[in-house]
């Protein structure tokens, strides 16, 4: 099987900082990769990179064997629409604020065509259902919403297209930690039943255990170790992934 | 399937049948470990040196040795959870061998869905899952239709005495016993052609130990190979075709 | 007679030029809307600058001009606009929307059929019809370049999900030619079925906004709507007072202290056109 998105030779600096040196990665469809490391150690650049959302100063992203930044945006836009899906750490940057949950959910079935209000409103409830909200619900707007329903509300209206490949940043940040495992664990069961490909950032070591097939350890903007989750974790090579993982509890 | 409806493991069948007998499931080759703990100065820990274990289909290899020696460091390197310094571990996976220490992410991965299982001595309990999903996922993730993934579920659990009142509730509650045997449910449910098992029996009472004795000499017969640590040495002579001794390394750095 | 000191039309020449480069580039693009120098007018922002300078760039000296706000051409708006163009052309004005060849409007579409030759100059007040649901100027603009209306649905989504039914009932959004969103200006939403197919043509001038757009004539304009929630232009349940039109659009007044409603058309001149009722049939 081919690879879904593809990078190679990723340069980025900010003046002196390398905020990514000679990155490259591949997921393949399915497939769940996380990008762990400290802060600042260059993943959420990483991440915006490879969904067009910020250019590399050299190196290339492809996406189903075309380059994302060079295909322009009404056509990396129809991308984020339709094959690919964002869920941002703070379901604000992600959601609309004034628009019901409803509405949210149903914005990119409206974008990419429905046009049956009673298919979109079945849609919605529907997907609520599958984040665990009540569907009693599906008219009240976001704020009035907790945190960890917000999140899910963003994982509901991201996942109602059924995206091919879905950008995940520090989905579980900003939450409580019983609210962190069941969002983690909605993730991880949807995931896999949709088939998924998710590209992760996390600096939640335990949440990559959880979720992730693979895994990629970044640090000063360079991935200085990568492979299989249980692997990296349990038999960590280099000084940097021992130091990480030692500095968790028991993940 | 009146296999499933008594709880015996599907068995899928081994890469080469039983025309391969005498061929090896698992094999590996000079293989060598070491541990270089950075956080502690570089401090490098030798642990495997050149081990050399080749385990048949339907053969069943008890690794022996003093505690320390590197029995479970051995089964982490064959299950691919360890990386391995030097050496190869051959799997036979889908008509090949595949040398799991150098094999890409993905390619362990497969290897692990359809032909490699480990039981563990601790459940790794996921958050929220009921119990019967736990053992019928790696099923299903090989294909199984949910609705038989989950039947076949539910017969190995209450094969292994875990009421039907329990199948449904997560086993993060659960008794340290109880939670061995939804992790023995798991690895065996699927019919790997390889199956590693680590103390499967540590800390089951003399019933459900003999009903772990009974599903691996069915595995057995079904064409699995088997290498397991049982520090129960009663189980171990009633399942064990041979041990393979693993001695403690001498300092060597 | 032009009055003395000003150009024909009150703009000089080569801001009119400028003006119908921005209004034939507008036409070429249906519903786009074209930036313009809006210039200083007469009067102050949101009494017309913009269908004003849309007016002053096409007008010529045969042309016959009809005035109206909200529906009537005798209201304060209606009557300083044409009394201005009267002053700076010397044009014909009428009150006929038959004998007229410009039409400048403030929030109505007349009830008569409009026909080729025509030009129908709307004031428009905020050209963005996605400016409530989306603040960033720049990031409407993106929409509009990929015809990214995702959002205008959600809004329609929204008031169906609340109220049951779309519940905006003036400046109802439109899709000109199937490419480009469009504010159709505050007219009612009864008003918007006139838009479709319209033999005159429409010209949208926003002065403050420095906006142009148009729709040429027998250009597709469809308002919103979901397949099973259809678009339903709405009216007052009601007969006009005078001439007892069920047809029409109506004005709503109250006529006295204990609240007493009539109705009553809102173009004046379809009304005027119509025989009146007997006093009786009250």
């Amino acid at each position: 099987m081919s690879a879904l998105l593809t990078a190679e030779g990723l340069h980025l600096h900010f003046g002196k900082v390398a905020a990514l040196d000679d990155v490259a990665l591949e997921i393949h469809p399915g497939e769940v990769v996380a990008i762990v490391g400290e802060s600042g150690s260059g993943k959420t650049t990483l991440l915006r990179v490879l969904a067009g959302m910020m250019a590399p100063q050299a190196g290339q992203v492809l996406y189903a064997g075309e380059d994302v930044h060079a295909m322009g945006e009404a056509a990396r836009r129809r991308l984020m629409r339709s094959d690919w899906g964002f869920v941002h750490q703070n379901p604000r940057d992600g959601l609309r604020l004034r628009v019901s949950a409803g509405g949210n959910v149903g914005e990119r079935l409206m974008a990419a065509g429905a046009r049956h209000y009673g298919d979109i409103r079945a849609e919605a409830t529907e997907w609520l259902k599958r984040v665990e909200i009540d569907p009693a619900r599906i008219d009240d707007m976001p704020l009035q919403f907790s945190g960890g329903m917000q999140q899910r509300l963003q994982i509901a209206r991201t996942l109602v297209t059924r995206p091919k490949l879905v950008f995940m940043d520090e989905p579980t940040g900003g939450l409580d930690v019983s609210v962190q495992a069941r969002l983690l664990d909605l993730i991880r069961a949807l995931v896999a039943e949709l088939g998924l490909a998710v590209l992760i950032v996390t600096h939640d070591i335990a949440a990559a255990r959880l979720l992730a097939h693979r895994m990629l350890v970044m640090r000063r903007g360079q991935v200085v170790e990568q492979g299989l989750t249980d692997r990296v974790l349990d038999d960590p090579q280099h000084p940097y992934t021992q130091l990480l993982v030692s500095s968790v509890l028991a993940a | 399937m009146s296999a499933q409806d008594e709880g015996r493991p599907i068995q899928s069948s081994t890469p080469d049948g039983a025309a391969a007998i005498g061929r090896h499931a698992i094999r590996t080759e000079a293989l060598s470990k070491d541990f270089t703990l950075h956080l502690q100065g570089g401090l490098r820990i030798p642990v495997l040196r050149d081990v050399d274990l080749a385990v048949a289909p339907g053969e069943c290899v008890a690794l022996a040795g003093p505690s320390g020696a590197g029995k479970s460091t051995l089964m982490r390197c064959l299950y691919g959870n360890y990386g391995a310094g030097s050496g190869h571990v051959w799997v036979r996976h889908d008509g090949r061998d595949v040398d799991i220490t150098n094999a890409d992410a993905r390619e362990v991965r497969a290897v692990r869905r359809d032909t490699l299982g480990y039981v563990s001595q601790f459940l790794r309990v996921i958050p929220r899952v009921p119990t019967q999903q736990i053992v019928a996922e790696p099923l299903m993730a090989r294909g199984v239709p949910r609705e038989d993934a989950m039947a076949h579920a539910a017969a190995l659990l209450s094969r292994l005495n875990l009421p039907a009142t329990l199948h449904g509730l997560p086993p993060a509650t659960f008794s340290g016993g109880e939670q061995q045997r939804v992790n023995l449910a798991r690895g065996f449910a699927p019919g790997y052609p390889v199956l590693l098992l680590d103390e499967p029996t540590a800390s089951l009472d003399a019933a459900n130990r003999d009903v772990v004795v009974a599903l691996i000499a069915e595995a057995k017969r079904a064409g699995t190979a088997i290498i397991g640590i049982f520090h129960d040495t009663e189980v171990r002579d009633r399942v064990a075709d041979r041990l393979y001794e693993v001695a403690p390394l001498q300092d060597a750095a | 007679m032009i009055e003395a000191g000003y150009n024909f039309g009150y703009l000089d020449e080569n801001t009119k030029r400028m003006i119908r480069r921005a209004l034939l580039q507008a036409v070429a693009l249906p519903g786009y809307q074209v930036p313009f120098g809006s210039r200083e007018m007469p009067l102050p922002y949101g009494w017309g600058t913009g269908g004003i300078q849309v007016t002053a760039s096409i007008i010529g000296a045969d042309d016959v001009l009809k005035v109206i706000d909200q529906g009537a051409d005798d209201t304060t708006n209606a009557v300083s606009i044409r009394r201005f163009f009267n002053r700076v052309t010397g044009v014909a004005t009428t009150e006929h929307t038959g004998e007229a060849t410009i039409i400048q409007t403030r929030h109505r579409v007349p009830e008569a059929t409009l026909r080729e030759g025509q030009v129908l100059v709307y004031q428009v007040p905020m050209p963005e019809p996605l400016f409530r649901l989306e603040p960033r100027v720049a990031e409407t603009k993106r929409m509009h370049a990929l015809a990214d209306y995702g959002l205008m649905h959600v809004k329609l989504y929204e008031d169906i999900a609340r109220h049951g039914a779309a519940t905006t009932s003036y400046n109802y959004p439109v899709l000109v030619n199937r490419r480009y969103l469009m504010s159709p200006s505050p007219i009612p939403a009864f008003d918007n079925p006139k838009l479709d197919m319209m033999p005159a043509l429409q010209l949208f001038g926003a002065g403050r906004e420095k906006r142009i757009y148009a729709v040429p004539p027998y250009t597709e304009v469809k308002s919103l709507d979901f397949d099973d929630h259809p678009f339903q232009p709405a009216r007052a349940n009601a007969a006009c007072v005078i001439c007892g039109s069920r047809e029409s659009y109506l004005d709503e007044l109250i006529v006295d202290d204990g609240g007493t409603r009539h109705f009553v058309c809102s173009d004046t001149d379809y009304c005027a056109s119509r025989p009146p009722l007997q006093e009786a049939a009250e």
